[in-house]
């Protein structure tokens, strides 16, 4: 296995970070390409940029935002919201997206991800999944997780585990699995959701939601997560991302060191 | 940072996060300039063929702009020319990603698939890995490169100093000839070590 990626998440509204609890409340968190930069420089492995907003708004991520942290950075960067369809993708590429987080068009249209796929390759294309625990039974939700789009607002009586692998067999090359319960509660990754999800697909999965630790982090790798994705302790400064690895490194969980070409014969 | 900002080009493919290649040699102060004419392809002090995308989509955008001999001919005189990621695949003479498509055949090698799910391994190989280059490498430093690939080469070509890398089995992170670079990986996403290789490469 790689060393596991630590991914800050940039949700961004009207060009600005923002993040709130279970997608509601939004606060403002600072600028986008500065924040991208500092984590960066902390050892971030890659960078989420979402527009929260884009989809519920009916329009697309906002490119100029994607430009200028392209601009400073030179880590990975995945971006999401509002890509309807494959020229969506194309302009978030042009802009200096690496890949592509699609959600609630691949559920109405699936077939997207293939077409994604053909064009950008697997590698370029995520399928983001948000999923909201259920506990009564409700019909085609067999393993207890709900698919859920439109930034978390809608429920599509989806089985979040059957979505996963179908994705998967249509063209996604990774799952940003996001667990609304959790998320911004800082009470813990949804481990149960994870396994789940993990045993159903062999692409990387991106562990998101309820961050609040690196034993979060080493929990979510052991329960077969890839990369774990966090924003509110690294926004609130609870977290460098430099500390969080020392902290996983600790715990045995394998990360990436910083270059130093000093070091390198 | 070079004193005299080179200029370096980009192929167009419109396949690939061009923007992340134009990017990432602007931060090292290079002028640069995307293209897909075979003129600039040509003439070019240092050409980078990027790479996101499927195979078979990149080779027929490379076709259709009639890029193929300009580009053959550029990396048979040992021109600066930098391939990355399908870049670099699409020098090899094919892909089982598209059988029947041909590559720019510079090197002898058809790129192959990794076999999903075997043993634990991810595909895509998507993260941080380790390469490692041959004693005799003077462009590919060791260390931690971003990977994001499905397919990948495992012979070294003839004449070409080999960069190993491990995942599922050895195979090919890169290829040195001179200021002839492939990269399975992408320096321009690969942080402060992918910055050393391109200011390397800007100097070769």
């Amino acid at each position: 296995m790689l060393p596991v990626r630590i991914i800050p998440c940039l949700d961004v509204r009207d060009g600005r970070v923002v993040k709130g609890v279970r997608f509601r409340g939004l606060e403002d968190q600072g600028d986008p390409a500065a924040l991208a930069l500092a984590y960066e420089e902390q050892g971030a492995d890659e960078v989420v940029v979402l527009d929260v907003t884009a989809t519920p708004e009916g329009r697309g991520t906002r490119l100029d935002t994607v430009a200028a942290v392209r601009a400073r950075l030179s880590v990975p960067v995945t971006v999401g919201g509002g890509i309807g369809e494959i020229g969506d993708a194309a302009a978030l590429l042009e802009a200096g997206a690496d890949k592509v987080a699609v959600n609630t068009a691949a559920l109405r249209r699936p077939a997207l991800l293939t077409d994604l796929a053909a064009r950008f390759g697997s590698q370029c294309v995520v399928v983001s999944l948000d999923a909201l625990a259920r506990r009564e039974d409700r019909p085609g939700v067999d393993s207890g997780y709900e698919v859920v789009v439109l930034s978390g607002t809608k429920p599509v009586a989806r089985d979040a585990v059957a979505w996963a692998r179908e994705a998967v067999e249509r063209g996604a090359g990774e799952i940003l699995l996001t667990s609304i319960d959790r998320d911004g509660t800082r009470s813990g990754y949804e481990l149960t959701l994870l396994r789940a999800v993990r045993s159903a697909v062999c692409v990387p999965i991106v562990a998101s939601g309820g961050a609040d630790s690196p034993q979060h982090m080493a929990d979510a790798v052991r329960a077969g997560a890839d990369a774990v994705l966090a924003a509110s302790i690294f926004h609130q400064g609870n977290w460098t991302v430099e500390e969080v690895k020392g902290a996983l490194a600790a715990l045995g969980v394998s990360v990436r060191p910083g270059y130093s070409e000093a070091r390198t014969p | 940072m070079t004193a005299c900002a080179p200029t370096v080009t980009v192929v167009r493919t419109s396949t690939a996060n061009l923007a992340s290649v134009l990017t990432g040699f602007e931060r090292l102060g290079c002028r640069v300039h995307a293209t897909d004419d075979v003129g600039d392809v040509a003439a070019a002090e240092r050409l980078v063929l990027p790479g996101v995308g499927a195979f078979a989509a990149a080779q027929r955008a490379i076709a259709s702009h009639g890029l193929e001999d300009a580009l053959r001919e550029r990396i048979e005189r040992g021109r600066p020319t930098l391939g990355i990621c399908l870049g670099m695949q699409l020098m090899a003479t094919g892909s089982e990603e598209a059988s029947g498509v041909c590559g720019l055949g510079v090197f002898e090698g058809v790129v192959g698939g990794y076999e999903s799910g075997e043993e634990g391994w991810r595909v895509p190989q998507m993260g941080w890995n380790l390469v490692s280059p041959d004693a005799r490498c003077e462009i590919v430093p060791r260390g931690y490169a971003y990977f994001a690939n499905s397919y990948r080469l495992e012979v070294a070509p003839d004449g070409w100093l080999p960069v190993w890398c491990e995942y599922a089995g050895r195979f090919l992170a890169a290829v040195e000839r001179g200021p002839v670079v492939g990269c399975q990986f992408h320096p321009e996403l690969s942080g402060d070590y992918g910055k050393a290789l391109l200011t390397r490469w800007l100097e070769a």
